[in-house]
């Protein structure tokens, strides 16, 4: 008898977990060469100098790393010592903020796009040249114009999430189906009332696909610019323990960073199961 | 003369042709009216533009040349008193029936309330008889029920005229049998007036009381309209044994076969008069057998076997 794909799964991808830590812990576990050395020169150099303790922690370290944030993710001891919960909420405040900004403007020039072969085909142009362009290198220019490290990471947000949203709903909007559309027609349906209860729902899954791919670049994208701009958020906090050689803080914010792209994934697939529609 | 309730005058639609130089013309010059309350059908091969009349009937589609007076107002736009019931369903996928069916009712009474517009909806899904699916979605429907909600949608609008563009070629033999039914049935019930492309001779005998026929494209004309010579109270089971049936059939068989082909092939027979020239096929023995045309002249040189010339 077989357990259903589910357990098995289940089961292979906890042992790949286990043989992942197991090889972690083996290959940071083996000591180097111990150096004598005058011990207040030793209490200097730390472990790894005096007993060849590896630099990189073990999977233990970095468990009781993460259990220590959890307990405690909230509290501030100043600028630069902050709860990882309080760097995260920063990082998804200026996402959200940017990514709804970007919502607000991609959805309905999108539609104008996708309604008007006109502009489709003015708009083209521009939209193919700024597309391509890294969301980092407006950087400098948005620091410069805008004079606000803060806003300027929003800003970056912005642009990096505009473009997969605007193409998206352009797309899913031109490709309505005519019957649809005649159908509103023959009911004498007003432009408004069309867009909002034919294109939109008809569109709405392809929408939805763009505000998707837009919310994991806007996750990738905001643990650089916060290493630009510094001061909160969890790119500034990866920036910071990398600067205070704290590795095992590195990990930890990686693996906070993945969980937090994760669930942001997850709510937009939610949506996306609300809205989308069997043919 | 007073004009018939839908009067086609003088249409004529060109598209532009593959090379994008020159013009296609399907049809060229159509005159042919239908009255009110007249279930008409019109019958011919893919590409004489059977589908393209409908949809300038509907006001989705303008013509090259000529118009349509349907009502007693020209048609230059879609309206709520002609409703279509499209050959796809064409219901909208993320509503319930329910829902399509409201949708076109809030349409046709933006003033109504919420329970207003449900059971105006609700009334014609259960005279398809949907009462009961009202809240599947279309996917969760069968292609025939699919087709009902799009009937009740249409019939909800309570139009004047209802169009529908080959409503069952999508469908399996027994459920367009069902359907045809249905249709009848309501028909006993709303007497609307109904205009019906189809490329189903069987169906254009039992639900038609005209039935215009259109030779091959391009430049497809009506070349005859065949009154049907059955009985109105007829039904799908016994259509076969009615003595009328076998020369219709017969006429309508032979008109598509042969002549639509050899008529467009031979445009020089198109007859001078603007009106089709109107054509009952009846059991050689009916001693009031006649094939007239408007003129009073016989209809054309190339009667079947089976249909009597007076």
């Amino acid at each position: 008898m077989h357990a259903s794909l589910t357990v098995r799964a289940a089961l292979v991808s906890l042992l790949l977990l286990g043989l992942g830590l197991g090889a972690w812990h083996l290959a940071v576990a083996r000591s180097g060469p111990a150096v004598k050395m005058d011990p207040e020169y030793a209490k200097l150099m730390g472990a790894t100098a005096t007993q060849g303790k590896s630099a990189m922690p073990g999977p233990g370290e970095v468990g009781a790393k993460i259990w220590q944030h959890l307990r405690d993710p909230f509290y501030d001891k100043g600028t630069n010592d902050k709860g990882i919960g309080i760097q995260l909420a920063y990082s998804i405040a200026r996402v959200m903020t940017g990514y709804l900004l970007a919502v607000a403007v991609a959805v309905p020039v999108g539609f104008l796009i996708g309604m008007s072969p006109l502009m489709s085909q003015a708009l083209d142009p521009f939209i193919q040249v700024m597309k391509p362009i890294s969301p980092l290198a407006w950087m400098p220019l948005a620091l410069y114009t805008i004079k606000d490290s803060s806003i300027s990471a929003i800003f970056v947000i912005f642009i990096c999430s505009v473009w997969p949203m605007l193409i998206n709903t352009a797309f899913g909007v031109a490709s309505v189906r005519k019957e649809w559309l005649n159908v509103a027609k023959t009911l004498e349906m007003n432009p408004v009332r069309t867009a909002f209860r034919v294109i939109l729902p008809a569109a709405a899954p392809t929408i939805l696909t763009g505000m998707r791919i837009s919310i994991g670049i806007a996750w990738l994208v905001i643990v650089a610019a916060e290493m630009l701009v510094g001061g909160t958020g969890i790119g500034y906090f990866v920036w910071n323990e990398w600067n205070n050689l704290s590795i095992t803080n590195v990990i930890t914010a990686i693996l906070f960073i993945g969980v937090v792209g994760m669930l942001l994934d997850q709510v937009m697939a939610y949506l996306q199961r609300l809205i989308s529609y069997a043919d | 003369m007073q004009k018939p309730f839908i009067s086609v005058e003088g249409l004529t639609r060109r598209f532009p042709d593959a090379s994008g130089k020159g013009t296609l013309t399907v049809f060229e010059d159509l005159w042919f009216g239908v009255e009110e309350g007249e279930f008409a059908c019109v019958i011919g091969h893919s590409g004489c533009g059977k589908s393209t009349i409908l949809n300038v009937l509907a006001g989705l589609d303008s013509p090259t040349e000529g118009s349509i007076v349907a009502a007693g107002k020209h048609v230059d736009g879609p309206s709520l008193d002609r409703a279509v019931i499209f050959q796809g369903h064409a219901l909208m996928p993320w509503l319930t029936a329910l829902a399509n069916v409201e949708l076109a009712v809030s349409s046709r009474h933006p003033k109504w309330s919420t329970q207003q517009v449900r059971d105006h909806a609700m009334k014609y899904l259960a005279l398809v008889h949907l009462d009961g699916s009202e809240d599947k979605k279309p996917a969760q429907l069968s292609g025939g029920m699919k087709q009902r909600v799009g009937i009740a949608r249409a019939l909800s609008l309570e139009p004047r005229i209802l169009l529908m563009d080959e409503p069952f070629s999508a469908l399996d033999a027994l459920t367009r049998g069902a359907l045809q039914d249905e249709v009848l049935s309501i028909r006993s019930k709303i007497k609307q007036t109904i205009f019906m492309i189809t490329h189903d001779v069987d169906e254009a005998l039992l639900l038609a009381d005209k039935i215009f026929l259109m030779t091959n494209g391009p430049k497809a004309w009506v070349a005859e309209v065949v009154e049907n010579t059955l009985p109105k109270e007829r039904s799908r089971t016994d259509l076969h044994k009615l003595p009328n049936y076998y020369p219709m059939r017969n006429h309508l068989i032979e008109f598509l076969v042969t002549r639509s082909r050899e008529l467009a092939l031979n445009p020089g027979q198109r007859p001078k008069e603007r009106m089709p020239p109107i054509v009952r096929p009846m059991a050689i023995f009916n001693p009031v057998a006649a094939v007239t045309s408007e003129a009073g002249k016989p209809a054309h040189p190339m009667q079947p076997g089976s249909a009597s010339v007076a």
